[in-house]
């Protein structure tokens, strides 16, 4: 039981963090890709077009094997992960959300400027708040499918939910049973974020 | 041709020119608009006024000549062009109201956020002008709950908030019903009897003949007449005005 309670309690550290910076870092990124700075976008692109293209075992790998040996300050699996998964999940919110700007009539971006506002008030003020209402389903499927990746982290010794099963295998419990209790919480969990997005997607309903 | 103008332009173009690729959309434009003048621009869809009107607060921007807005060149873009921005006025065809927040909330945005308004100020200033177009019951709503005719008069408030020095029009009534394009076009003319400066991009010849002191015709991107309205209506000068004209009164 004991075991259960750390094992969610860190997919649930690992979901939260990695949660919260990949929303953060993917808006960043996704107001580079609109940028009218050459640069900006060519440098969001570039990340997007890297980091998407690597399966996560691959980025985790990196974290896990990889970064010890560049001579950079020692960082704990737990800290790895929360990096590794940020920056994985980062692309999709990004490209999510893109797609989400695109939705905006540019009608709206024009109206904000001509009031005199900057590009950055532009997007944040004007732009985004909408992108971010048209796209709520597919980031909820983005974070959940985030939820569901920290058990890729298990294999890199972060003791989360995944990794229970395989202890409970290991002291002669039946596999099956175990895999089947990890299975149904996760359905709760994901259940209790599919509320979360029908709560968003009632409160902030755009009518055009 | 009566009021060409001397250097107190409020708004002054010369010499601009711009191509869409090989279409040359606007050849040469120059007009000077000074202080309280009301100029409505007319013509032929394609005839390039609304790339006009865009143009003077940079939502186009051109390939050569000079736009200048009292005095001010148009800066590139940033944060001075952001400023100049502020002084000039807009209201679009499609009303562009901020969809995510209230009609409150549209009109106080640009006082708040880019002059600094605190929001109590903004709020009150906001309620007056929402007043003065008639809408002021509806402040606490969404731009989707509201006529097309209320947005577009909210949209005028939005821009009057800033306290523009001259305010662009571009096809404001063309979106609306006919029942409600009255509703706006009254707004407008009291706003041009108060004495604001407006170009107003419309194919209303009703208000060219109310409210206009100069009707500037535009074909194929070039001005073709820059006249009083009683003298463009009844006495046009060239075929291209006389050719439009005649479609629009055998209808």
């Amino acid at each position: 039981m004991d075991l259960f309670v750390t094992g969610f309690q860190n997919t649930l550290i690992l979901f939260f963090i990695s949660a919260i910076a990949a929303l953060i870092l993917g808006t960043v990124v996704g107001a580079m890709r609109v940028s009218p700075v050459p640069a900006a976008r060519a440098t969001g692109t570039l990340y997007v077009n890297i980091v998407r293209n690597t399966p996560l075992t691959l980025v985790l790998f990196f974290f896990a094997l990889g970064y010890p040996k560049l001579g950079l300050p020692p960082i704990d699996f737990m800290t790895a992960a929360i990096i590794g998964l940020s920056l994985y999940t980062a692309t999709y919110v990004a490209e999510t959300l893109r797609s989400g700007i695109n939705t905006v009539p540019l009608g709206q971006a024009e109206a904000a400027r001509a009031i005199g506002l900057t590009f950055g008030q532009t997007l944040s003020l004007v732009v985004l708040p909408q992108a971010f209402r048209s796209v709520i389903p597919p980031l909820f499927s983005v974070l959940i499918a985030l939820l569901k990746n920290t058990t890729v982290a298990a294999g890199f010794s972060v003791a989360e939910a995944g990794a229970i099963r395989a202890n409970l295998s290991e002291r002669g419990e039946p596999a099956l049973v175990g895999l089947l209790w990890v299975a149904l919480i996760f359905v709760i969990l994901v259940a209790g974020l599919s509320v979360l997005q029908r709560y968003f997607e009632n409160k902030w309903r755009v009518a055009r | 041709m009566t009021t060409q103008a001397s250097g107190d332009a409020l708004v002054s173009l010369n010499g601009v020119n711009k191509h869409y690729g090989q279409l040359h959309v606007l050849k040469d434009i120059n007009l000077q608009v000074r202080k309280g003048e009301v100029v409505v621009v007319i013509g032929p869809s394609g005839s390039g006024k609304s790339t006009l009107c865009r143009a003077i607060n940079r939502l186009e921007t051109i390939d050569n000549g000079d736009i200048s807005i009292d005095g001010k060149h148009l800066p590139e873009e940033g944060k001075q062009l952001a400023n100049l921005r502020a002084d000039v006025g807009m209201v679009f065809q499609s009303f562009n109201l901020f969809a995510h927040k209230t009609i409150l909330e549209n009109v106080t945005l640009g006082p708040i956020k880019v002059k600094g308004v605190s929001k109590a100020e903004a709020e009150k200033e906001a309620m007056k002008l929402l007043e003065r177009v008639g809408v002021g019951h509806q402040a606490p709503k969404l731009p989707a709950q509201l006529s097309g005719g209320q947005q577009q008069r909210v949209a005028i408030a939005r821009a009057l908030a800033m306290k523009p020095k001259v305010m662009l029009f571009d096809e404001p009534t063309s979106a609306l019903d006919p029942e409600m394009i009255n509703e706006v076009l009254d707004v407008m003319v009291q706003l041009a009897k108060e004495g604001m400066t407006m170009i107003v991009v419309t194919h209303e010849m009703g208000f060219a003949r109310k409210a206009a002191d100069r009707v500037v015709f535009m074909a194929d991107g070039q001005i073709v007449e820059d006249s009083r309205p009683e003298e463009f209506f009844t006495n046009p000068q060239s075929n291209r005005a006389k050719d439009f004209l005649s479609k629009l009164l055998t209808h």
